[in-house]
């Protein structure tokens, strides 16, 4: 993860598109000046950034499920919940599959385990829509980086 | 599909129930006459939820995009689609040509 870039996940461990699910695998840096005023002397990862980590992994998903014809962006967060503290250094599996596939937005529910124990769910709501001028290459850059459709289940 | 029809009952009811729960509309203020964008102030995002849980409680998919693309490029006037009897029409023709399918 570099929190401050927004850079959520490290890399995909498991898409089966078919099922409509994703497992991803983020790593909680041991540093960032994120943990300087969340909080000071006592480093936890904030709430809306989980959140952003479970949206990135559901943004993910979409992507390979419309095979990038189309581009998510989030809108709604409902039912989320983080039931454990995190810092630095810790291992994060990132969960997510496709509740919903509409026309022109759809739902996910993901979820964040540590060490196999929840420590937070949501589920989320995105618009789908064109993408933006420019922003095609980049985010198929970002996915071949993560190695999204590597291994991916058809 | 543009010829004009009134969508049944039970289904305005529904989706009057669905749009008062979803965009915290008085339910006395939905009538099959309304308008979901002029007459109730349903905004695009709201109106996503509401497709959602129209979606949820029909089984069907409303084809929001091509609405969208018909109306920007003037081919239907947006009453077709947002006033409510033609929008519960078109819910009803969508779960008959599912039910058709199965």
């Amino acid at each position: 993860m570099r929190l401050e870039y927004f850079e959520m996940i490290d890399s995909v461990r498991h898409l089966d598109r078919a099922a409509g699910r994703i497992e991803a695998l983020a790593r909680v840096p041991e540093a960032s000046p994120v943990f300087e005023g969340h909080f000071p002397g006592y480093p936890l990862v904030p709430g809306v950034l989980l959140t952003e980590t479970m949206a990135q992994a559901s943004g993910y998903l979409i992507l390979a499920h419309l095979d990038f014809a189309s581009m998510p962006f989030l809108m709604a967060v409902d039912k989320a919940r983080f039931r454990n503290f995190v810092g630095p250094g810790a291992e994060l599996t990132v969960e997510a599959s496709l509740v919903h596939d509409g026309s022109g937005y759809a739902v996910t529910k993901a979820a964040i385990r540590v060490e196999g124990k929840a420590l937070a769910d949501a589920e989320l709501r995105f618009r789908t829509m064109p993408f933006p001028n420019g922003l095609d290459a980049p985010m198929r850059e970002r996915a071949r980086s993560i190695g999204l459709l590597d291994g991916a289940a058809a | 599909m543009s010829e004009p029809q009134t969508g049944s009952t039970a289904t305005f009811e529904r989706v009057a129930d669905i749009i008062a729960e979803t965009a915290d509309i008085p339910r006395e203020k939905i009538t099959p006459e309304s308008h979901a964008i002029d007459d109730l102030g349903i905004d695009s995002l709201a109106f996503l939820d509401i497709a959602f849980a129209v979606d949820k409680a029909f089984g069907i998919k409303l084809p929001l995009e091509r609405w969208t693309q018909e109306v920007n490029e003037g081919k239907v006037p947006a009453e077709e689609y947002f006033v409510l009897k033609n929008l519960c029409a078109r819910i009803d023709a969508l779960v008959a040509e599912k039910a058709a399918k199965a």
